[in-house]
């Protein structure tokens, strides 16, 4: 149904960006699963009712007579250029506009299968609909990736993305996709647990900077509790957030019992506290090691010289020991959010709320895309996160060494 | 005028430096030489306090230093290292104004100083100032650590082997450097390195250190001469010793009158490099000429190896 995975703007730039050329056993694979994905896999599923069991339709089923072939043609056609071509923006460009076409053709497709009226029906996305969009995905980021851009330009690319895919959200595009009509049922909800997941990731980070950093110091200035400290909090590490939550359950329940002032700041045995407690002691190990590792790295030869010019031993620690550890301490901080992230989830297990939420209702009620209303935000979320401190801390590592 | 008592530091039962005295002349230059693990670094770090001293005391212009708290002794003493130990995250202006910042000198005070300090340093203020340390070469970095040393006018210097990183080359141009400066400012430098062709250098005074003792501290002719322990001899070598001896003579000092039939060599040419030179071309005495080109008198053959031996 394609024509062979030949290249066809290899030879047009052929010496522009030799580094390009790199990765051409990937670019391969790429094409075959996206075809086989076109081929094999269904591009959406069509559900009588949210839990009722899909009917897989093909790409060429599911797009009205003769989109199908060429949405697919131009996906091979997309992938081969993404992967071939000698230049790096042409990669890029191909492997965007085939990560919209995808997006596009489901969101046409949802429209299409709805019955008219019906609003029970529900159309998601295939398997093959997901790996053509993770396909296409990798390829952009594997390109974008190599253009290295500098920290401000990736924050800007985030943005940028953003602001593309909320406006196709805003126009509609993707309405009648099943997701979205689970998100339109919870709209009001939908906002308050993105809130709480935020507050929930935020707010553990926060205090554990506070208190993970001061615990790095005093490990890397008094080395034998280093050994002690760090121990302990891998112990904590190791304990499942599921165990953790009935861990500090008891103690919680009976702190509110004792002081009900306590109880009415929030502080029972279920809820935000106990889901804040555990995010916040989950991320107290990599700050306090990230400090440690920041700390022990600073050249022996500028505290030497800073302490034989008459600085004290807190002006070499503020002026010299924790600027140069910044960016290992910023990197344990990036490390923790994206944990959190995804941490987070759980906490709805025990009334903590946040896009956890949606995953366990969706699940209770085997409604996939319920669970995906909540994973989707997730992944987007501790991506865009890393993304934005990765690049503060090139930043910060970009002016001096 | 730094003055060092009985100087003693022990770790547990290990004697580091062991009852060490000397004594600094104002204005001069003393380097202690010895091998690694002889005590020479403890010595040094003992006399700004950076090491506490078990026993023994050190007095600067007759004031004993402990009096005085050591971060605060610290800030009137220059120091410079191996390696240069600049700050990676300060631009080199910020790094040169790191003890007048601790005085709380004026911002206009620091930036003269810091202008006046680099220009000394042949380095382009306006190009260099605002630069990181690893834009820098490894020459320019050291200039820069002992400008840093230098910015708050200290009296005294410090120097942990400051040029053991560099190349033959720029570290003979920095030790070039250092005696300028020094002679500039009339510093009062003490040194420490391993390095014995540097200390016969630059040192007025050298101290040899083994095992924590101070073996010999004397000229650095007196050294080769007359030296009081075989490891001294050692040290200095043997082979090369009268070649040591006259590279510490000039040829102004050593020149008789009358007019030599070979080369025309500067007054503050060493007596080796004469001798080098006379070797070189066949000839048997020299002219020795004044930096303006006037004569000073003549250097022989004969003249030049008396100057090799002992007296």
């Amino acid at each position: 149904m394609s024509g062979p995975p030949s290249a066809p703007s290899r030879s047009r730039s052929r010496s522009r960006r030799p580094a390009a050329r790199l990765g051409t056993g990937f670019g391969a694979i790429a094409i075959a699963i996206a075809a086989a994905a076109i081929i094999w896999l269904p591009f959406v599923e069509f559900k009588t009712s949210r839990i009722a069991t899909g009917r897989p339709l093909s790409l060429f089923a599911s797009l009205a007579t003769g989109w199908g072939p060429a949405v697919a043609a131009s996906l091979v056609l997309g992938a081969a250029i993404a992967s071939f071509a000698a230049g790096l923006r042409t990669r890029l460009i191909a492997a965007l506009l085939g990560f919209a076409v995808v997006a596009l053709a489901v969101g046409r497709a949802a429209e299409a299968l709805t019955p008219a009226g019906n609003r029970i029906a529900r159309i998601s996305p295939g398997a093959g609909c997901w790996v053509l969009l993770l396909a296409f995905g990798l390829m952009a980021t594997n390109a974008l990736s190599r253009f290295r851009l500098r920290p401000a330009r990736r924050v800007l690319a985030l943005l940028a993305t953003a602001a593309v895919v909320y406006a196709a959200f805003a126009a509609g595009l993707f309405d009648q996709l099943s997701v979205m009509r689970e998100y339109t049922v919870n709209a009001g909800g939908f906002a308050r647990e993105a809130r709480r997941h935020l507050l929930l990731a935020a707010g553990s980070i926060a205090p554990a900077v506070l208190v993970g950093v001061p615990i790095g110091v005093l490990c890397h200035l008094i080395p034998p509790v280093r050994a002690a400290v760090l121990q302990t909090l891998n112990l904590i590490q190791t304990i499942p957030s599921i165990a953790l939550f009935g861990i500090l359950m008891v103690p919680l329940g009976a702190l509110a019992t004792a002081h009900p002032w306590l109880g009415e700041l929030g502080v029972r045995g279920i809820g935000a506290a106990p889901a804040l407690i555990a995010l916040f002691l989950y991320a107290l190990l990599p700050v306090a090691t990230s400090t440690v590792v920041g700390l022990g790295r600073v050249s022996a030869a500028a505290i030497d010289a800073a302490r034989g010019m008459g600085l004290t031993h807190g002006q070499v620690l503020r002026a010299i020991e924790l600027p140069l550890a910044l960016p290992s301490i910023l990197t344990g901080i990036r490390i923790v959010l994206v944990q959190n992230i995804g941490l987070a989830t759980i906490a709805a297990l025990i009334g903590g709320g946040g896009f956890g939420t949606f995953v366990f209702q969706g699940i209770g009620q085997t409604a996939i895309d319920l669970v995906l209303l909540g994973a989707i935000p997730i992944v987007v979320l501790g991506f865009s996160c890393a993304v934005l401190l990765d690049a503060l801390v090139d930043l910060l590592q970009g002016t001096p060494p | 005028m730094i003055e060092i008592e009985s100087l003693t530091k022990q770790y547990g039962a290990t004697t580091v430096v062991d009852d060490v005295s000397l004594s600094v002349e104002r204005g001069s230059i003393t380097v202690i030489v010895g091998t690694s693990g002889s005590g020479k670094s403890t010595l040094l770090r003992m006399i700004n306090q950076l090491i506490e001293p078990t026993r023994g005391r050190v007095l600067i212009d007759g004031r004993d230093t402990a009096a005085t708290p050591g971060h605060l002794l610290r800030r009137g003493i220059g120091y410079a290292i191996q390696g240069h130990g600049l700050f990676p995250h300060r631009t080199v202006a910020e790094n040169i104004g790191t003890v007048p910042v601790l005085l709380g000198w004026d911002g206009a005070r620091i930036q003269a100083r810091i202008r006046e300090l680099l220009e000394i340093f042949q380095l382009d203020p306006d190009e260099f100032g605002e630069k990181f340390p690893h834009q820098l070469s490894g020459g320019q970095q050291q200039r820069v650590g002992v400008a840093r040393a230098l910015a708050a006018e200290p009296a005294v210097l410090l120097m942990d082997e400051p040029f053991g990183a560099l190349d033959p080359i720029i570290r003979a141009k920095a030790q070039d450097d250092l005696l300028a400066i020094q002679k500039r400012f009339g510093t009062t430098v003490v040194m420490v390195t391993h390095d014995m062709d540097e200390a016969f250098r630059l040192g007025h005074r050298v101290g040899v250190m083994n095992g924590g003792h101070l073996l010999q501290y004397d000229r650095p002719t007196a050294l080769l001469t007359h030296p009081r322990d075989p490891f001294v001899s050692r040290l200095t070598g043997i082979a090369d010793r009268s070649l040591r001896l006259l590279s510490l003579v000039t040829a102004g000092e050593a020149a008789e009158p009358g007019t030599g039939d070979g080369p025309a060599v500067a007054a503050a040419t060493s007596l080796r490099e004469v001798l080098s030179d006379l070797a070189w071309l066949g000839a048997g005495s020299a002219t020795v000429l004044n930096a303006d080109g006037s004569p000073v008198g003549r250097l022989t053959l004969a003249g030049i190896l008396a100057r090799g031996r002992p007296v």
